[in-house]
């Protein structure tokens, strides 16, 4: 097999002044390490240290850019032609002069951070360009616009529409007995203010919804969501993916919380990590579930935290991870997140490219009768332990997930995959089919009959209600 | 090496610089090897890619395979590209310099609060990634 690799112009000093060279290989990589090794000045220019091979280098395999092919796995044939095509980036640094600088009061005020090498004098003009907007001025909030205030970051943008209540007080600690029946917003500023008078706080007396969000959050750096309900989250990680903004993520309930920075550009979304709500009513608002007050104080400042890094460029950001965090046992766990390519939103053919209803996406106001396909997970265990292996467990949930918490002898099949894998399953078998809380394993319970298979149920509250009610010391998320 | 460029020309980058201000504008240099200078021709000003950041520039490869077909076609060459700095010296970035090929001419003017000022024009070092001053002779018609 022989390919013809056309030389652009800038490299045929590597090439001895060839435009063309013909080479053997099987696939675009063979051809390609045959033309580093025969003229070795070409790889620096064209490959990184890592071997991969560098981001303003394209290869097109005849007319299509190898990337939308199989890189360079893709295989090739006699008489192809194998083209270097640049592109040509540049721009000016992104540069001291144009940030705003720092009064001497300032320079007083920030004397902590201005000692940390990594925050420095640029570090501290950086916060005070940056613009920040936090959904929400409750538990979350609360926190993290005081922390944020505090670092001096120079515009600090707040979506609340609510009015402060005694009995946020356990938590809100923006808010205070003084403020009470005030508006959130109004109250939220008066105490940031007071706190750091040199930040400009911006409210947004609104719920946000799809209509408004764009918007919104057109005219800031970063968000950060401190909601409490699932609609709006899918809505701020949406609309950040869409505008290419990052969302620093925090969610909280009784005593646990997760933390993350959702940013499409360079790791996974918020629908990587969950790509469908639970059902309505199924997991319980902090309303109703209750959290104890301290625990919105600890993943707000984590998200304070990821922003400010964020903000000054330092250490190790939360993009690609996922930190766990339980309060009574007082232990931090860390998950691995991965972009999933087939994301809707920010995976490799996206379907979703506007807001979209998110009460109607959350299931809110439109819920299916299951009654009677559903098995509780009490009556679940009584049938397993007369029937053992004669009764199988499917889990649909992701191998992320299936890595946190899994039900002893469950066989996992994603619910994305299922309809490939039914070749798996006995059409006999009597099957319970298994996910989070119990949503995903109704859609799987639908496919399987769909496919035939006539002895289905599914586990009512999913592996959550399991762990709650059968095996406590099962990690939950 | 050194790179040609008429007074007309250069008025050019910097008008496209101004018109593009404050974000950057970006486009090729078009020419041909006359001994041991590039002489540019004519510019083919580009749509820059990189709208999410003003700081930055991209000419696309699929723009610039087609412009590259075209300017063989007229049997010249693209011998470099040219960009705006808004409100920053003529030098390059890191991130120029990361993005750099080899031999091309990266011409990059100055903005001045909107306003075309000086010219400079840098070639890739052979030990990457950092740029050398290329000597640039504008020369007026006559």
């Amino acid at each position: 097999m022989s390919v013809t690799v056309a030389i652009p112009t800038p490299l045929r000093n590597f090439t001895g002044g060839r435009d063309a060279i013909d080479l053997p290989g099987a696939t675009v990589g063979e051809v390609l390490d045959g033309l580093l090794t025969a003229h070795a000045g070409l790889k620096r220019h064209l490959v990184q240290d890592d071997g991969r091979l560098r981001t303003f280098v394209n290869l097109y395999l005849n007319d299509t850019d190898i990337r939308q092919l199989e890189s360079t796995s893709t295989r090739v044939r006699e008489g192809d032609v194998l083209t270097i095509v640049p592109s040509i980036a540049g721009g000016s640094p992104a540069t001291e002069t144009a940030l705003p600088k720092l009064s001497h009061a300032e320079v007083l005020r920030y004397s902590r951070h201005l000692l940390l090498p990594e925050v420095g004098v640029e570090g501290q003009r950086k916060l005070k360009a940056a613009r920040v907007l936090t959904i929400g001025a409750g538990g979350l909030g609360s926190p993290l616009t005081l922390y944020l205030a505090a670092a001096g970051v120079g515009t600090i943008g707040v979506v609340d529409f609510d009015v402060v209540d005694l009995t946020n007080l356990q938590r809100q600690i923006v808010h205070g007995t003084s403020t009470l029946g005030h508006s959130k917003l109004e109250s939220a500023k008066g105490r940031l203010t007071d706190l750091n008078p040199n930040v400009n706080v911006v409210g947004h007396e609104a719920r946000l919804t799809s209509e408004n969000a764009l918007d919104i959050l057109r005219d800031y750096d970063i968000v950060v969501d401190g909601t409490d309900n699932f609609p709006t989250r899918y809505l701020v990680n949406d609309a950040c993916v869409l505008l290419g903004k990052p969302n620093v993520y925090g969610s909280i309930f009784r005593f646990e919380g997760q933390a993350s920075l959702f940013y499409a550009k360079e790791g996974p979304c918020y629908r990587c990590l969950y790509s469908e709500p639970p059902p309505p009513g199924l997991v319980p608002s902090c309303a109703e579930g209750g959290v104890l007050g301290v625990l919105p104080g600890i993943i707000g400042s984590l998200q304070a935290l990821e922003t400010i890094k964020w903000i000054i460029g330092a250490g190790d950001s939360l993009i690609g991870r996922l930190v766990l965090f339980d309060a009574l046992k007082l232990k931090f766990r860390e998950l691995k997140l991965r972009k999933d390519p087939n994301c809707p939103i920010c995976g490799e053919h996206p379907t979703i490219h506007e807001l979209i209803d998110y009460q109607a996406f959350c299931g809110i106001g439109a819920e299916p009768d299951y009654h009677g396909v559903e098995i509780s997970v009490e009556e679940f265990q009584r049938e397993r332990q007369a029937k053992g292996d004669d009764l199988v467990l499917v889990d649909v949930r992701e191998p992320h997930e299936w890595e946190i918490a899994h039900i002893e002898g469950a066989r996992l099949i994603p619910l994305s995959q299922l309809p490939d894998r039914l070749s798996e399953l006995d059409g006999h078998a009597e099957i319970v089919t298994q996910c989070h809380h119990g949503a995903r394993s109704l859609k799987a319970l639908e496919i399987l009959k769909g496919a035939g298979y006539g002895k289905v149920r599914s586990l009512a509250g999913g592996i959550d209600a399991w762990a709650e009610q059968i095996e406590p010391g099962m990690a939950r998320y | 090496m050194s790179l040609r460029l008429s007074e007309s020309l250069a008025d050019e980058i910097r008008r496209h610089g101004e018109a593009a201000y404050p974000a950057e504008c970006c486009g090729a240099l078009v020419g041909r090897l006359e001994g041991e200078a590039k002489e540019v021709v004519r510019l083919a000003p580009a749509v820059n890619r990189r709208t999410d950041d003003p700081h930055r520039y991209l000419i696309a490869p699929d723009d610039l395979r087609r412009l590259d077909a075209d300017v063989r076609a007229a049997g010249l060459d693209i011998v470099g590209y040219y960009h705006s700095h808004p409100d920053h010296p003529a030098a390059p970035s890191a991130f120029d310099a990361a993005h750099a090929w080899p031999w091309y001419s990266y011409v990059i003017v100055r903005i001045d609060q909107g306003r075309g000022a000086e010219l400079a024009s840098w070639v890739l070092a052979d030990d990457r990634p950092h740029m050398l001053p290329e000597s640039l002779d504008v020369f007026s018609e006559v």
